[in-house]
């Protein structure tokens, strides 16, 4: 199968109009010995037996909509995307458009990222948003590069807490391999009862950055006002990695003065899909705009008088500062940002605040009666919102197994990250879980505590 | 800061959604709970108010609608970019990205319930090999720059390695995207700068002359942004070969090579691939990308972690067990999770799929004999600075002697013939650059109407300039006051103050 429309006729008018006799003629630049190698791959399948063979493949799995049922967070959540996101989502106008680098013909897209940047900042309380980055790991470690240019590189610590998503935390560590940075407080085997005020121990004069979570990967709901107070008594700025879901209901980073929010937002109309793409959102004070990396879409007026959007502080990025850029990125998740907008317009603020108290409620409900069974208890008495910890009376590998053979999967073995957790399970319950999904969990349990 | 709108005179062609609101308007509605009711936290954990809009589904719709009507993409036409790679997407990728086993799979479930995910991962990572001719490869990145960052970060990471620490300086030709310098320079390397000789290709003597111990590589893009494939191409891996360096290719420009040449073969040492140019995973109004990473020999161990690889091999009629392997010395991870799999692998997978090894090559053939004919047309109207046969694309200049028309207007002025234009202002090395990349998916009497419309531009640039200052006329908006956007720089929008008493 091709998508090429040139006809033999036109292909030869058009060789003989550019003056070579065949298409290999045209490569007479490339070395010899290395011109046309044979590709070792599999022949062309048509589109009928490539879908097929596609579907094959993903039939293959285990989903969470047809076999399985999920209790698995831990930084993707399985939500309901209602059906106009992804009619909206399929318009070629938006799909199959590039970077509105020519806002005549983009206003689509600029428009559509504007009011995603609008709802974000509103969402969080901050003044500012950008066009989004890859996920939220890396809209995470793009904070560290926020505070590193902030601070020009004269301070160099930054103190992040072990309740940090793991892999975010790894993610950062990759990023600031060239900064030289002091890393604090990211300890996994320090005691999980210590709150965020253990981490101000760490704050210094030479701290440039603190980065904690909300929810924190364990679900637990902090306050981190007092945090925030003393971290900025000492000069440094304060990340917020925060679920958006949660904040739907929860006290806001702005509330309690964080300097940047960030977070993952696939919770906002984007698939699991087996992990991406997802959609990073980042928010800050509009002192920091200039700092901050990322596409950003400011409004203005065409030469009609028309209220228009056009890419904005393009100044700061790579194509024009190069090898002085703060960051190298070009793109951001357009169409996830469209993704994000339209999930939130549609369910609008009463949607909205649905999905936030039936994710609340039912992980209250799950963590009650899972409480109640022999040998198993929650482990934090913190608030929490749609996800917990739950402690289990046998490694939560073993649990998560026999789980998985009564078709669950019961969350996340935290003693892939925390060592000392070995019991432990990450449980996470959305809208998508029913009291009857929730109730067989239970059951299966207590079966398992009896065998 | 409450400033809603700074163009308070401007007319509204289509208000936001926040203006689309109406204090109880109900969208879509979630089901009541079925679970006995808990208590909210305490009141100083809680928000006081969510400021959001309220719309009904229609107006959503509506509203959607209205703005994707505002944009032009390829599905609405012609949409030369120059180094964007704006080929058709097929139809087909958008369904298979979207079948249910790959939509509703968690990233953290057991590997044992994915093996449909993995086998798709694990063989791409294999085709994207073969293509590619490079020993290893990721498929975490997210998208090009991501890419090029993993790459950069795999080269410091091998010299530390070595204890050759000296090497702090990266060769970067001055025809160069934006990124590549900021890439280094996220790691703090100095940047050389060298030129290109007249004939589009790196300066040899200028090389040899920076290429000493404390150079960590260089980061080349081949066929590079003047769509000149580098005529010295071994010459120039062998000098940075022989000082110690190593080789980063910029993928940028892998679709004038598909069964071309493998830049593996010719010694480079990594290089990132845009799933989203090459590939035909849509560019979404600016992502999500995807930017797998292939690697030589040396730098294997260097690769990003987790990889997919086969974690228990096949036993009699038991497939093998594929899964999550961490190279040995891995720079570490480069985001959360395993990469763009729904959006970007699985699209790829099905495009590269439906092609095999002629298919591809065939893509390449088409994609450089488009960008000839074109310059073809074009070579008696525009100057063509480098002028010999180009790959998938070219650079001409857009002015004219004696005349104040711009790149920027020709641009402008093709948007009343229906085109998007190409490239403007890049590369940089070029005077009024306009940067022509029509791909394969375009046929000739498309290429005919776009060369005709350029060639009347040129006339027109001599007898009515002010037609082209002041276009564009026929699209729905009008040139942008930018300076205004940057100095009043009014970022987001809000519900209007009076909001609850509204209605």
């Amino acid at each position: 199968m091709t998508y090429i429309p040139t006809s033999p006729n036109e292909r030869d008018a058009m060789l003989k109009t550019v003056g070579v006799k065949s298409l290999d003629d045209l490569f007479d630049a490339i070395p010899k010995k290395h011109r046309f190698p044979e590709l070792d791959l599999p022949p062309a399948l048509t589109e009928m037996e490539a879908a097929s063979l596609l579907s094959e493949m993903a039939g293959t799995n285990e989903n969470v909509r047809e076999h399985m049922i999920s209790f698995l967070g831990a930084g993707a959540y399985n939500h309901y995307v209602p059906a106009v996101v992804d009619h909206m989502l399929r318009r070629g106008e938006f799909y199959t458009a590039y970077t509105p680098y020519q806002p005549e013909i983009s206003q689509g897209t600029l428009q559509a990222i504007f009011e995603y940047q609008s709802l974000m900042t509103n969402l969080t309380g901050m003044e500012v948003s950008n066009a989004s980055h890859y996920d939220g790991a890396t809209a995470t470690a793009e904070a560290v590069n926020l505070a590193f240019a902030q601070f020009r590189g004269k301070r160099k610590k930054i103190v992040m807490s072990p309740t940090v998503h793991p892999q975010y935390r790894e993610v950062i560590r990759t990023y600031s391999q060239g900064m030289g940075l002091e890393e604090a407080g990211d300890d996994v085997s320090v005691n999980p009862e210590v709150g965020p005020e253990a981490l101000m121990s760490l704050v210094d004069e030479s701290t440039m950055l603190v980065v904690v979570q909300y929810p924190d990967f364990f679900g637990r709901i902090h306050d981190y006002t007092k945090l925030i107070e003393d971290a900025h008594a000492k000069g440094a700025l304060v990340c917020i990695v925060a679920n958006p879901t949660a904040l739907l209901m929860l006290k806001t980073p702005a509330d309690m003065g964080a300097d940047i929010v960030v977070g993952e937002a696939q919770p906002f109309g984007i698939p699991l899909w087996y992990g991406g793409p997802y959609l990073g959102f980042f928010t800050t004070k509009k002192s920091y705009v200039h700092k901050m990396a990322g596409r950003l879409i400011g409004e203005t007026v065409d030469n009609r008088g028309q209220r228009s959007y056009v890419l904005t502080l393009t100044a700061r990025e790579q194509h024009i500062k190069r090898e002085r850029a703060t960051s190298n990125i070009c793109t951001n998740q357009g169409l996830l940002a469209l993704a994000a907008a339209v999930y939130m317009s549609a369910l609008g603020k009463t949607g909205l605040q649905q999905v936030a108290n039936l994710c609340y409620q039912k992980a209250h409900y799950a963590a009650n009666e899972l409480d109640k069974i022999d040998g198993f208890e929650l482990c934090f008495a913190e608030p929490f919102f749609h996800e917990f910890v739950l402690c289990c009376p046998k490694p939560a590998s073993e649990v998560n197994e026999y789980l998985l053979e009564h078709g669950i999967f019961g969350g996340y073995d935290l003693s892939k990250d925390y060592p000392s957790l070995n019991n432990h399970l990450l449980v996470a319950v959305t809208e998508m879980n029913s009291k009857q999904e929730i109730d067989t969990l239970v059951e299966v349990l207590k079966e398992m505590s009896h065998e | 800061m409450n400033s809603t709108s700074t163009s308070l005179s401007a007319k509204i062609i289509e208000p936001t959604v926040f203006e689309l609101s109406s204090p109880g308007r109900i969208g879509v509605t979630m089901p009541a709970s079925d679970v006995p009711e808990t208590a909210l936290p305490p009141k100083n954990l809680l928000r006081s108010e969510l400021p959001l809009p309220e719309l009904a589904e229609v107006d959503v719709v509506r509203h959607y609608m209205r703005l994707s009507k505002f944009n032009y993409s390829v599905d609405d036409g012609f949409y030369p970019l120059g180094s964007c790679t704006m080929k058709y997407n097929p139809k087909i990728n958008e369904d298979t990205c979207r079948y249910t086993g790959f939509l509703y799979t968690h990233p953290l479930q057991p590997v044992e319930t994915v093996q449909g995910n993995l086998v798709l991962m694990y063989e791409l990572q294999e085709w994207l090999k073969e293509i590619s001719g490079f020993a290893g490869m990721t498929l975490q990145p997210a998208a090009g720059a991501h890419g090029e960052f993993t790459g950069v970060l795999m080269m410091a990471a091998y010299h530390k390695s070595r204890k050759d620490t000296k090497r702090t300086k990266m060769l970067i030709p001055d025809a160069a995207h934006g990124t590549n310098p900021a890439s280094a320079g996220m790691l703090g390397m100095s940047v050389v700068t060298i030129p290109s000789d007249e004939r589009g290709n790196v300066d040899l003597k200028a090389l040899a002359a920076a290429c000493d111990d404390t150079v960590v590589g260089m980061m080349l893009t081949n066929p590079n942004t003047l769509g000149m494939f580098d005529e010295h191409i071994e010459e120039v891996v062998a000098l940075v070969h022989k000082c110690g360096g190593l080789m980063y290719g910029d993928g940028a420009n892998l679709n004038a090579l598909l069964g071309i040449v493998r830049p593996g073969d010719l010694g480079f040492d990594v290089m990132h691939i845009n799933l989203h140019k090459t590939f035909s995973v849509p560019h979404g109004g600016g992502g999500p990308g995807s930017g797998p990473v292939g690697v030589s020999e040396r730098l294997v161990d260097f690769l990003p972690s987790p990889l997919v690889g086969i974690i228990e091999e096949a036993d009699g009629d038991t497939a093998p067990l594929y899964g999550f392997v961490t190279p040995k010395q891995s720079i570490g991870r480069m985001k959360a999770f395993h990469g763009h799999f729904g959006g970007g692998l699985v699209r790829a997978y099905t495009y590269i799929s439906m092609h095999g090894p002629d298919g591809l090559k065939a893509i390449s053939q088409y994609a450089v004999l488009n960008a000839n004919y074109l310059q073809a047309r074009l070579r008696s109207t525009y100057k063509i600075p480098y002028d010999r046969i180009c790959m998938h694309e070219f650079v001409a200049e857009g002015s004219f002697e004696g005349s104040d028309v711009r790149a920027l207007d020709i641009a402008k002025r093709l948007m009343d013939y229906n085109f998007h234009p190409p490239t403007n202002y890049f590369p940089l090395i070029v005077h009024e650059a306009l940067m022509i990349e029509p791909t394969e998916t375009e046929n000739k009497d498309t290429l005919d109407r776009f060369a005709d419309a350029l060639i009347k531009i040129a006339e027109e640039a001599k007898s009515q300039p002010e037609l082209l200052h002041d276009a564009p006329h026929i699209t729905p908006f009008g040139r942008m006051d930018e300076v205004k956007a940057a100095r009043e720089l009014v970022l987001c929008c809000w519900l209007p103050e009076n909001y609850e008493t509204l209605k």
